[in-house]
C-alpha cells in the first residue's frame, strides 16, 4: 500500500468509528420511543399514518404476531413487485420501451428485492424501468432493510424485557425505522453523491458517436444464454465492431443512496457501483463504503445502549471490524502481489484487472470486503478477476454467515446467535448454565441460533452440490475448473446469505440459478429470520439473572477472543473442502505456473 | 468410622470392566443407541464401511480390502468405546444398587391395630404395607419401609444406606423421628407409622437413581446435544457436498477418481463430535456417582446441576458456620474482685453442669487458672430450672450461681443483697455487644464477674468461604440468635450476609427475595421447620438424620448430616458442566487437524498440488486417512478416566478460568491430533 492508500483507509475507519456513536445512540431513541431532534417534524407524520393505517402504537405484539405481520408486509410487497415486473411494459416511466420479465426472471428478482439480497439475473439498464426502479425496487430497498433493523432491535428487546410475552408494536417499528432512520439519511447521502456526479433523471438513453469505432469478441450464447463451446470446450467468440455508444440514463442517484445505506446492493445499471453514474469519484467511493458499513456498525451500539452496557456493543463492534480488517489485509496483499504467470511476461504485477483506477486498489478492496462482510452485494470492482486467494476473501466473509458487519438488522442478530452459540459453550467450560446478558440459555435458544447460524451454510452446502452434478449448472460456467466451482460456489453463498453480488463469469439467468437461487434467498432470509423472532419470544419471557463473579464477562477480550474464534472454526470447518477444490486448489495452480 | 461407599472402587476393576465389556456390547443394540443419535450415526457409517469391506473382497470396490476393513474395524471400535466408557460409569453405580438390593429382600413386618406396645400384631410381607400402617419394630428386626416413629425410642443401625456403622437414635417426636426402611433396631422396639408404599421409599428411590433406571437428561444436557446433532448434520452436509464436487473436478481435469464412499464416511466419522457424544452420557452418571462416594444422594441429575449454578447459599449457623455449642473463652471480673476467684466461683457453680457449655467453663478454668475439681459428695446440685434460669450447686452454706444477668441480679436480690457492682451493667453490655452470650456468676450475695460465653467459628471455615465468593457465591447465615450476637459471628466467619431470629417463615420469605432478584438459592436444613424453605430452594439438601419432611422436600440428600457438604455438591455441579464444556471444544478443535489429514489425502488424485496440505507428511493416503480414523477412536478410552473423575476444579474468577480451560483443551485440542496422527501413521507405514 502507497501512503495514499494508508491514509484513504485509516481516514475511512476513523470516520467510520467515530460515526457509531451518536447514530447508534440516535437509533436506541428512535426504537425506545424517546424524544429525538427529528421528534417535532416527524411526530406529526407518524400521526398522521397510524391514523391512516389504523395501527395502535401502543398495542405491543408477541413474537407470533410480530413476524406474521413481517411476512404478511414481505408477502404483499413481493406480489407487487412480481407483478409490476410482469407487466413493466404497460407501466409508466419507461422511455427506453423495456418489456416485460419472464416469469423465472421475476420471481427471482422480485424475491431477491423483499430478501434484501437484490441478486440481479437481469442487466438493470435493459431490463428495467424508471417506474421498476423507483417504485418497485427502491420500495424494497427501504422496506427490507427496516426489516432486518426490526428484527434485530426485537432480539435485544427480548435480552433487555423480562418476564413478558411483548416486544414490540411491527407497524410503529417500521413507520419510526423507515422516517428516522433511513430516510434522512438516505437523502443527505443522495445530495452528496450527486455534488460528485452521480445522475438524476427521467431522460431517455443518449446515444453518442464514438471518436474512434472499437471491436471485440463477443461470447457466442445459445438460445437460452448458456455461452456456446467448441469441441476443445473454448467458448465460441464473434468480432463486433461498435461505432456509437447508447448511454443510460436514470433517476441513478437516490436509488445508489438506499442500495448501499440499507445494504441491498442491486445496482441501477449493471456495472453496479463500478459504473461512473453510480460512483463518479474517489469521494463518492468514499462515501457509498461509508453507507454499507454505517448503520450495521452503529446497531452493536444500539444493542450497547439498549442493554445497559455499551462495552457489550463495541465487544461485538471489535470483534466485527477484526475479521474485516484482517480480511482487508489478505485481499490488499493477494492483490498487490498480483498473478506471476502476468509478471512472467514483464508486466507489472499488481492486480488491476476488474478494477476501476479512479477507485485504486485499496479503494476497491475496501469496498469489496465492505460489501461482502455486509450483506450488500453492490461491487466497484468485479469479484471474478480477483486473484484465487484474493477472491477467496469476498467469498468467505459471504460464507462466515454475513455477520463481519452484516446486512442491516440480520448481521447483528446473526451475530448475537453466534454470541449465543459462543456463551455456551464457555460457559460450561467454565461450570455454570450458560447465561447472556443475564438470561439463560436453554435447549430453545440453542434451536434457534442453530437455525439462525446454520441454515445458509446449509442451504450453500446442499444446492451448490446438486448444482456440480446438473448439466445446466455446469454449462453456465465461463471458466470450467477449480474457478468455474468457484463461481458457483459464490453464486450460491451470495444468495443463501442474502449478499446478491457475483462472481460475475457465471450466466445466472438459466432456469437452474433463478429458480433454485429464489429458493435459496428465502430460505436464507426467513427461516433466521423467523428463528431469531422465536428466540426473542422466548428471552423476553425469562427473569433476569444478575451478573456475579461466577459470570462469564461478556465485554471482554477473552470472550472477544474466543467468539472470533468460534465464527472462523464453525466457518472453516463448514467449508474447507469446498475451498481445497475452489480458490485453493487454484492458487496452488497458479503458483505452480499453470 | 467405617465407610463401606467410602472405598471408591478403581475405575479399571476387572470385574467392572468384564460386566462393562459385555453390556457395551449389548447397547450397539440401535434400539437403544438412537438415544445417542450421534453415535447411532456413527454405528451406521460402520456398517456402510462393513458392506464397503465386502464389496472390495468381492473385486466390486477398488480400494484395497486391508484399508475398508480397516476403516470399518476401527468405525465399530469408535461406537463400542463409547459404549463402554457409558457401561463403565453405571457398572460403579449398579454393583452399589444390588448390594442395597440385598438388604431389602424378605422382609417381615409386624403390622399393629392400634399404636399400642400391648397390642396384637399381624405379621405380613414388606410388599403389603401401605401408607398410614403402624409396625411395630423389635430389637434386631429390620425396619419394613419408610416411616415416622410415633412411639418409643431405639437405636438403630443405618449402615445399609448410610454406610455408617455407628447406629443412631431414632425417637417419636422431634427432629429425629424418620426412620428409612431397610435399617435395623439394635436395641428397644419402637412403633412406626409408614409414611411410603412400597416401591417409593427412600431406599428404591436410591436403587433406581444409582442404577441410572430413572436417570434423564438434564436440560442442560439436552441443549448441548441439539449442537452436537446440529455439528453433526453439517458434516453429514459437507461430507455429501465433497462427492459431486469431487465428480465434477474429476470431469474438470481429466485426471483422478472421485472420493470413495469408504473416505467420505471416514471424514463423517472423523468430523463429527464423537469424543464429547461417545463421553457425554458417562460423565454425569459418573458425576453421580462421585457424589455418591461423599455420601451425598442427588435425587436427580438436574439438583446437581443447578448446585453448580447457585448463587447464594443459605448456611445454618449452628452445625455450620459455628461448633454446636457455645464455650467460655474468658473470665471478666467486677467489683474490683479477683481474677482466680471468678475462675473459682465459675468452676463451682458449672462444676455439676453436664451441658457442653457448662463442660467449657470446666476447661476453661483448668487451662487457664489450673484449677480441678471434682463434684463434692455433700454438695446439693442446682439445675438449670425454667423459674429461676439459674444452675450451680449450693455447698458447705455457699451458694454458687451462674445465669444471664437479670437473673442473676434478681437472685441475689433474692438474698437481701443490695449492691450490686457498679461496672457489671457495662461488662455486660461490652460482651454482648461483641456477639457473645454474658453469664454472671455469684457466690453467694457477691456478683464476682461474668463469663465470656462465645460460639466458636469452625477452623478452615473463612478460607471456604473466601473460596465461594471467587466463585461468585454469596454466603448467608441463618441464626436464630440475636441481630448483635449473628453480626459479630458474620464478621467472623465472613460471611456476606446474616439473617437474625430466624424464623420458618422469614426463612422462605428471604429464599423467594433472592430467587425474584434472579439468584440461584440453595440451602441446608433438617428440621421439620425448615420444609417449606427447602421445598423453595432451588437445590435443597436435607440431612439424613433430619425428619421425613424435610428430606421429601429436598432434591439431594447427605447422608452424613454434615451441613459443609454443600460445598462439595457445588463443586461435583461445576465439574460435570465443566467437563461437558472442555471434551466439547477439545472434540471440535481435532477437526481441524483431521481436515489436513484427510483432505489432501482424498483429493490427491485430482489435484496432485494440493498435497502441499499434507503438513504432517503422512505416508500415503490410505494411512493418512486410517490414522484419522484410529486417533479418533483411541481418544476416547483415553479420556474415559477424565471423563470418570471429571475435570479438576479450582476456584477462580470466571474470565481466568475460561483462558485456563481454552489453553488445555482449546489449544491443546489443536495440537495433540496432529502428534497422535503423526505418530500413528509412522506406526502404519512400518506395518504396512
Amino acid at each position: 500500500m502507497n501512503a495514499y492508500e494508508w491514509l484513504q483507509t485509516i481516514i475511512f475507519f476513523v470516520v467510520l468509528l467515530a460515526l457509531v456513536k451518536p447514530l447508534g445512540s440516535f437509533m436506541a431513541k428512535v426504537f425506545q420511543g424517546e424524544r429525538t431532534f427529528l421528534s417535532p417534524v416527524l411526530v406529526p407524520c407518524e400521526k398522521v399514518i397510524y391514523r391512516i393505517g389504523g395501527v395502535k402504537p401502543e398495542d405491543e405484539m408477541g413474537w407470533k404476531r410480530y413476524a406474521g405481520s413481517m411476512l404478511l408486509l414481505n408477502l404483499m410487497l413481493f406480489v407487487g413487485l412480481f407483478a409490476m415486473l410482469m407487466t413493466q411494459h404497460l407501466l409508466p416511466l419507461n422511455p427506453q420501451k423495456v418489456p416485460s420479465f419472464t416469469w423465472q426472471l421475476a420471481l427471482n428478482t422480485a424475491v431477491s428485492f423483499t430478501t434484501n439480497t437484490n441478486w440481479q439475473a437481469y442487466v438493470g439498464e435493459q431490463a428495467a424501468s424508471y417506474f421498476t426502479q423507483m417504485v418497485g425496487f427502491a420500495v424494497h430497498n427501504f422496506v427490507s432493510a427496516a426489516t432486518g433493523i426490526m428484527i434485530a432491535i426485537t432480539v435485544i428487546r427480548g435480552f433487555v424485557r423480562r418476564k413478558t410475552s411483548l416486544l414490540g408494536n411491527f407497524w410503529v417499528d417500521m413507520t419510526r425505522c423507515t422516517l428516522y432512520i433511513l430516510l434522512p439519511i438516505s437523502i443527505i447521502a443522495a445530495l452528496l453523491l450527486v455534488s460528485q456526479g452521480a445522475i438524476q433523471n427521467f431522460s431517455a438513453y443518449k446515444s453518442v458517436p464514438l471518436v474512434q469505432s472499437t471491436n471485440y469478441d463477443k461470447p457466442k450464447t445459445d438460445d437460452k444464454g448458456a455461452p456456446l463451446k467448441d469441441a476443445k470446450g473454448n467458448p465460441v467468440v464473434e468480432n463486433v465492431i461498435v461505432k456509437e455508444v447508447s448511454i443510460p440514463m436514470g433517476p441513478v442517484a437516490s436509488q445508489e443512496a438506499i442500495k448501499e445505506l440499507g445494504t441491498n446492493g442491486g445496482g441501477f445499471f449493471n456495472a453496479n457501483s463500478a459504473h461512473p453514474f453510480e460512483n463518479p469519484t474517489p469521494l463518492s467511493n468514499f462515501i457509498e463504503i461509508l453507507l454499507i458499513l454505517l448503520i450495521p456498525g452503529a446497531l452493536t451500539y444500539t444493542f450497547g445502549v439498549m442493554v445497559g452496557n455499551s462495552r457489550q456493543g463495541w465487544m461485538l463492534l471489535g470483534v466485527m471490524l477484526f475479521i474485516l480488517v484482517s480480511a482487508f489485509g489478505v485481499l490488499q496483499w493477494a492483490e498487490s502481489s498480483g498473478n506471476p504467470l502476468v509478471a512472467k511476461l514483464g508486466v507489472q504485477s499488481i492486480n488491476m484487472e476488474g478494477k476501476e483506477v479512479r477507485n485504486g486498489l485499496a479503494g476497491s478492496n475496501l469496498f469489496t470486503v465492505a460489501t461482502t462482510g455486509t450483506s450488500c452485494g453492490a461491487v466497484n470492482s468485479m469479484h471474478d478477476s480477483l486473484t484465487p486467494i484474493g477472491g477467496m476473501m469476498p467469498l468467505s466473509l459471504i460464507l462466515l454467515g454475513e455477520i463481519i458487519f452484516g446486512g442491516v438488522g440480520s448481521g447483528l442478530y446473526t451475530m448475537l446467535a453466534f454470541a449465543i452459540i459462543a456463551v455456551f459453550v464457555s460457559g460450561l467450560m467454565i461450570g455454570r448454565t450458560p447465561e447472556y446478558l443475564g438470561k439463560k440459555i436453554e435447549v430453545k435458544e440453542m434451536w434457534m441460533s442453530i437455525l439462525v447460524i446454520l441454515t445458509a451454510g446449509v442451504t450453500v452446502l446442499i444446492l451448490s452440490g446438486i448444482a456440480m452434478i446438473t448439466p445446466q449448472a455446469v454449462a453456465s460456467m465461463a471458466n470450467p475448473g477449480a474457478h468455474g466451482l468457484s463461481e458457483v460456489l459464490y453464486a450460491f453463498a451470495s444468495m443463501s446469505n442474502n449478499n446478491g453480488s457475483a462472481f460475475a463469469g457465471l450466466n445466472a439467468s438459466v432456469d437452474f440459478y433463478t429458480l433454485l437461487g429464489s429458493l435459496a434467498m428465502t430460505v436464507g432470509r426467513y427461516v433466521p429470520a423467523i428463528a431469531v423472532l422465536a428466540m426473542a419470544g422466548s428471552l423476553a419471557e425469562k427473569k433476569y439473572i444478575p451478573p456475579s463473579l461466577g459470570t462469564l464477562p461478556t465485554d471482554k477480550a477473552p470472550f472477544a477472543i474466543w467468539l472470533t474464534l468460534v465464527i472462523l472454526i464453525v466457518g472453516a470447518l463448514t467449508f474447507f473442502p469446498a475451498l481445497a477444490l475452489g480458490p485453493i486448489v487454484e492458487h496452488l495452480t497458479m503458483r505452480g505456473g499453470h | 468410622m467405617s465407610k463401606q461407599s467410602q472405598q471408591p472402587q478403581s475405575i479399571f476393576d476387572t470385574t467392572l470392566l468384564k460386566g462393562a465389556l459385555i453390556d457395551s456390547l449389548k447397547k450397539l443394540d440401535p434400539r437403544t443407541l438412537w438415544r445417542n443419535p450421534v453415535m447411532f450415526c456413527v454405528e451406521i457409517a460402520s456398517v456402510i464401511t462393513l458392506v464397503t469391506f465386502a464389496l472390495s473382497l468381492t473385486g466390486a470396490n477398488k480400494e484395497p480390502a486391508w484399508f475398508t476393513g480397516s476403516v470399518s474395524v476401527w468405525l465399530w471400535l469408535t461406537v463400542i468405546f463409547s459404549t463402554f466408557a457409558e457401561a463403565l460409569a453405571e457398572g460403579r453405580g449398579k454393583a452399589r444398587a444390588a448390594s442395597l438390593r440385598k438388604s431389602r429382600t424378605d422382609v417381615t413386618a409386624k403390622r399393629l391395630e392400634q399404636p399400642d406396645f400391648n397390642s396384637n400384631y399381624t405379621t405380613i410381607g414388606a410388599s403389603q404395607l401401605r401408607k398410614g400402617d403402624l409396625i411395630l419394630v423389635e430389637a434386631s428386626d429390620m425396619i419394613a419401609g419408610d416411616g415416622d416413629v410415633v412411639a418409643g425410642a431405639a437405636l438403630v443401625n443405618e449402615s445399609a444406606v448410610t454406610g455408617e456403622s455407628a447406629p443412631v437414635i431414632r425417637e417419636s417426636g422431634g427432629d429425629r423421628s424418620a426412620v428409612t426402611g431397610g435399617t435395623t433396631v439394635i436395641a428397644n422396639s419402637i412403633i412406626v407409622r409408614i409414611t411410603a408404599n412400597p416401591g417409593e421409599t427412600f431406599l428404591d428411590r436410591m436403587i433406581g437413581l444409582i442404577e441410572g433406571a430413572k436417570r434423564r437428561k438434564t436440560p442442560n444436557e439436552v441443549a448441548l446435544e441439539v449442537l452436537l446433532i446440529a455439528l453433526t448434520l453439517v458434516f453429514l452436509l459437507v461430507c455429501a457436498n465433497i462427492s459431486p464436487l469431487s465428480i465434477y473436478s474429476v470431469k474438470a481435469t481429466g485426471q483422478g477418481t472421485p472420493v470413495s464412499l469408504t473416505i467420505l464416511v471416514a471424514l463423517f466419522v472423523c468430523l463429527a463430535p464423537t469424543t464429547i457424544a461417545a463421553l457425554l452420557p458417562a460423565i454425569g452418571i459418573a458425576g453421580m456417582d462421585r457424589l455418591f462416594q461423599k455420601n451425598v444422594i442427588a435425587l436427580s441429575g438436574r439438583a446437581i446441576e443447578a448446585a453448580g449454578d447457585v448463587n447464594v447459599l443459605l448456611l445454618d449457623k449452628t452445625g455450620t458456620i459455628t461448633h454446636g455449642n457455645r464455650e467460655a473463652v474468658a473470665f471478666v471480673t467486677v467489683g474490683g474482685h479477683n481474677e482466680r476467684e471468678l475462675a473459682e466461683a465459675a468452676l463451682m457453680a458449672s462444676i455439676a453442669d453436664e451441658t457442653p457449655e457448662g463442660r467449657s467453663v470446666v476447661i476453661l478454668a483448668k487451662q487457664k487458672y489450673g484449677l480441678t475439681r471434682e463434684t463434692p459428695m455433700d454438695a446439693e446440685v442446682v439445675e438449670f430450672n425454667a423459674d429461676t434460669r439459674l444452675s450451680g450447686i449450693n455447698l458447705d452454706n455457699t451458694q454458687y450461681r451462674k445465669g444471664a444477668s437479670d437473673s442473676t441480679i434478681a437472685f441475689v436480690k433474692k438474698l437481701g443483697c443490695t449492691s450490686i457492682p457498679s461496672d457489671l451493667a457495662e461488662v455486660v453490655d461490652r460482651i454482648a455487644r461483641a456477639g457473645a452470650t454474658p453469664l454472671v456468676v455469684c457466690k453467694g450475695c457477691d456478683i464476682l464477674g461474668v463469663i465470656n460465653l462465645k460460639d466458636i467459628v469452625k477452623a478452615g471455615i473463612q478460607e471456604r468461604f473466601l473460596q465461594l465468593r471467587s466463585m461468585g457465591i454469596k454466603t448467608v447465615m441463618i441464626t436464630g440468635d440475636n441481630p448483635l450476637t449473628a453480626a459479630a459471628i458474620a464478621a467472623e466467619a465472613q460471611v456476606d450476609d446474616f439473617l437474625a431470629q430466624a424464623k420458618p417463615e422469614e426463612k422462605l420469605r428471604l429464599i423467594r427475595e433472592y430467587q425474584e432478584q434472579g439468584y440461584m438459592v440453595a440451602m441446608t436444613g433438617d428440621g421439620t421447620n425448615d420444609a417449606p424453605a427447602l421445598a423453595q430452594a432451588d437445590v435443597a439438601v436435607a440431612m439424613n438424620t433430619g425428619t421425613q419432611p424435610a428430606r421429601e422436600a429436598a432434591n439431594i440428600i447427605d447422608l452424613d448430616s454434615n451441613p459443609t457438604k454443600l460445598l462439595d455438591i457445588v463443586e461435583v455441579g461445576k465439574q460435570i458442566l465443566m467437563t461437558r464444556g472442555n471434551l466439547t471444544t477439545f472434540s471440535i478443535s481435532n477437526d481441524i487437524a483431521k481436515y489436513f489429514a484427510i483432505i489432501p489425502a482424498a483429493l490427491l488424485s485430482i489435484y496432485p498440488q494440493l498435497g502441499v496440505l499434507n503438513v504432517m507428511h503422512l505416508v500415503s493416503p490410505y494411512s493418512a486417512i486410517l490414522s484419522a480414523v484410529i486417533f479418533n477412536a483411541i481418544i476416547i478410552p483415553m479420556l474415559v478416566p477424565l471423563a470418570l473423575k471429571g475435570t479438576t476444579f479450582r476456584p477462580m474468577p470466571a474470565e481466568k478460568l475460561l483462558i485456563h480451560n481454552l489453553l488445555i483443551y482449546g489449544v491443546g485440542g489443536m495440537i495433540v491430533p496432529f502428534v497422535g496422527i503423526k505418530v500413528i501413521d509412522m506406526v502404519i507405514g512400518l506395518m504396512v
